[in-house]
């Protein structure tokens, strides 16, 4: 190697190795506000969490969530009731009819939907269920995380049941199976992990979901007899503390925010690990 | 052999057993089609819904304010006077100090973990970067309205004011346009990084072995032949975090000062479209009040489809390769 060659190659190793740093500097910045921010809720959150936390219902003073937590999962289980069969159902339709107008409209729509700030889906939703019941619900608040779920589980519905091999559908209809036991029982049933994995994850967005929730669920301070009284979350709840200056109403935001973060980093633990499930090593 | 195979005629069941076979799959299979289309045509309706709903409530506002909604900045619901301008203003100041925060370290990441970082750090810093995202925006909130804004308060813009420019005077209660400008970044940094990792992990294998077979460093393949291959997607990238910043809610409104003013300072207390719907909609004094509320929504919407809708064309069409990308993949396959 000629002298100036191995400088100039010396100086492009240079510019690697500093390329290299300069990444591993990044990582480290976009990392230190994810620890900043989970050191402070499990340190905050632990220090204001007590039995009363999970028994009492919202109060004044040294009260608990326990209205805002049964909210929150009544909230979740209702909007996934509503959201996932639809979503699985409209995905399963783009991936078997991939190439009609109709499927090539709705999936951009579906991409443009998630697009969308929740905050608008809120205020749709106070237009056309609020405004009609004439009151703020639980109702409401689910159908609202259920259209911000939608989008999510039909578009990973339909990219995992796309992804399903030719071969699979053919053999089906080969035997003699007509095409919906085909999409149901082998396309279907071969993406499931996947499609499971996804819907976790929906779970998990929507679990943590506040602005669709201001005026449609609203807030309130007891258990709700129905669910068509307005109800209290824990998300709502944490944005109502934050906005007070009361110390003791900061600590109880504390509290539900470890609460909440520890529901939603499980839900998404648990997605990856039915993931994993269908990747044998 | 596979000649006479394939001169033998396809042999067609018999015509009864196949009218069977029809007859029995294809009333269900209509139903199926049918109940299929009408999930997906729920969600498009959906989608056609927002808009529409969003519009009708406007309507009032639109028809009384006019043009003057989005050129006067005065916002006083007491007095019915309804401008929008500051709202504009906040949000966009807000996301593009995030996106110019946001998008260096997020592209570091994601060169991180597609090209120079060690192999078995790339899977868990994924994970984690994954994590930034999950974490729901109102704890974000909290999290800067508690925290972060004190430390700015105390420490950062001391330091900034120092340095002295109308950017960096004013006054200084910690809320105000940068806490919600850095926060926000923090939340874009998970989606710029992992659509931009997902764009630099779609460049042909063979475009970067080529460059280091040539001689090229890590550095010098991806300046040269992966992120110039890469750009239009992770354009799209940036586009989609910018998406996001201007729908961002909760961890704005918690933070950025809530008040509907037109100020250089960074320090000054704003107000972005998405946190006065936030704040406002739900004690909203009168109905030209919620109306003019739902127009900001309308501006909101429109502006968010059309950065999403610019974002996803740029994605999708990196991904599907540039011609000379597929040429590539094509010459590979022929020499295996």
């Amino acid at each position: 190697m000629t002298p100036e060659l191995e400088s100039a190659y010396s100086g492009r190793k240079l510019a690697a190795r500093a390329a290299k740093t300069a990444s591993s500097v990044a990582v480290g910045l976009a990392l230190l506000p994810l620890f900043a921010v989970l050191a402070y809720v499990a340190s905050q959150g632990a220090r204001a969490l007590s039995v009363a936390f999970f028994t009492e219902p919202i109060g004044v003073r040294g009260a608990g969530m326990a209205n805002a937590i049964v909210g929150t999962i009544e909230l979740v289980f209702l909007a996934s009731a509503m959201g996932i069969p639809l979503g699985i159902a409209a995905g399963l339709y783009l991936a078997e009819y991939a190439s009609t107008p109709l499927a090539r409209a709705v999936r951009f729509s579906a991409d443009v939907l998630a697009g969308v700030p929740s905050i608008l889906v809120g205020v749709v939703v106070y237009a056309v269920v609020v405004v009609w019941m004439k009151q703020f619900s639980a109702f409401a608040g689910a159908a609202a995380l259920a259209i911000v779920m939608l989008p999510l589980v039909t578009r990973t519905t339909d990219e995992l049941a796309r992804a399903v091999p030719d071969s699979l559908r053919e053999a089906a209809l080969a035997l003699g199976a007509p095409r919906w036991r085909t999409a149901i029982f082998v396309v279907l049933r071969t993406a499931a992990p996947g499609i499971r994995s996804g819907c976790l994850l929906a779970v998990a967005r929507v679990s943590g979901e506040t602005a669709p929730l201001l005026f449609t669920a609203y807030n309130s301070r007891f258990f709700n007899e129905s669910l068509f009284d307005p109800t209290s979350t824990l998300q709502v709840q944490i944005f109502t503390y934050t906005m007070t200056p009361n110390d003791d109403w900061h600590a109880q935001a504390w509290a539900a925010a470890l609460v909440l973060v520890a529901l939603v980093v499980v839900l998404n633990v648990l997605a990856r690990r039915v993931l994993a499930e269908r990747e044998p090593a | 052999m596979t000649q006479r195979a394939l001169s033998t005629p396809p042999r067609l069941p018999p015509r009864s057993l196949r009218a069977s076979v029809e007859g029995n799959g294809s009333s269900v299979d209509r139903a199926f089609g049918a109940v299929g289309a009408g999930a997906a045509g729920a969600l498009g309706l959906v989608l056609v819904g927002v808009a529409a709903s969003v519009a009708r409530i406007a309507w009032p506002s639109i028809q009384a304010t006019g043009l003057s909604f989005v050129t006067t900045s005065v916002w006083d619901p007491s007095r019915g006077t309804y401008g929008a301008l500051a709202f504009v203003f906040g949000t966009l100041v807000t996301s593009f100090i995030a996106l110019l925060l946001a998008v260096p370290v997020a592209l570091g990441v994601a060169v991180f973990l597609t090209d120079l970082g060690p192999r078995r750090l790339q899977r868990p810093v994924s994970s984690l970067v994954e994590l930034l995202a999950a974490i729901p925006s109102v704890v974000y909130g909290l999290w800067a309205a508690l925290v972060l804004a004190p430390i700015l308060r105390t420490t950062v813009q001391p330091a900034l004011a120092a340095v002295g420019g109308p950017l960096f005077s004013g006054p200084n209660v910690g809320f105000g346009i940068l806490c919600a400008s850095l926060v926000l970044a923090i939340m874009l940094l998970p989606t710029i990084a992992s659509v931009s990792r997902d764009v630099l992990r779609a460049v042909p294998a063979d475009l970067r072995e080529g460059a280091l077979a040539l001689g090229a460093t890590p550095w010098d393949a991806l300046r040269l032949v992966v992120f110039p291959h890469a750009r239009r997607g992770i354009f799209g990238a940036v586009l989609l975090g910018f998406g996001r910043a201007i729908g961002e809610t909760m961890a704005v409104a918690a933070v950025v000062g809530s008040r509907a003013d037109i100020s250089p300072s960074l320090f000054a207390p704003g107000y972005t479209m998405s946190s006065v719907i936030a704040n406002e909609f739900p004690a909203a004094s009168s109905e030209l009040h919620v109306a003019a509320l739902a127009e900001v929504g309308l501006l909101l919407f429109v502006v968010t489809v059309a950065f999403n809708v610019a974002a996803r064309v740029l994605v999708a069409r990196s991904r599907e390769g540039s011609p000379r990308a597929s040429q590539a993949g094509a010459g590979s396959g022929g020499a295996a």
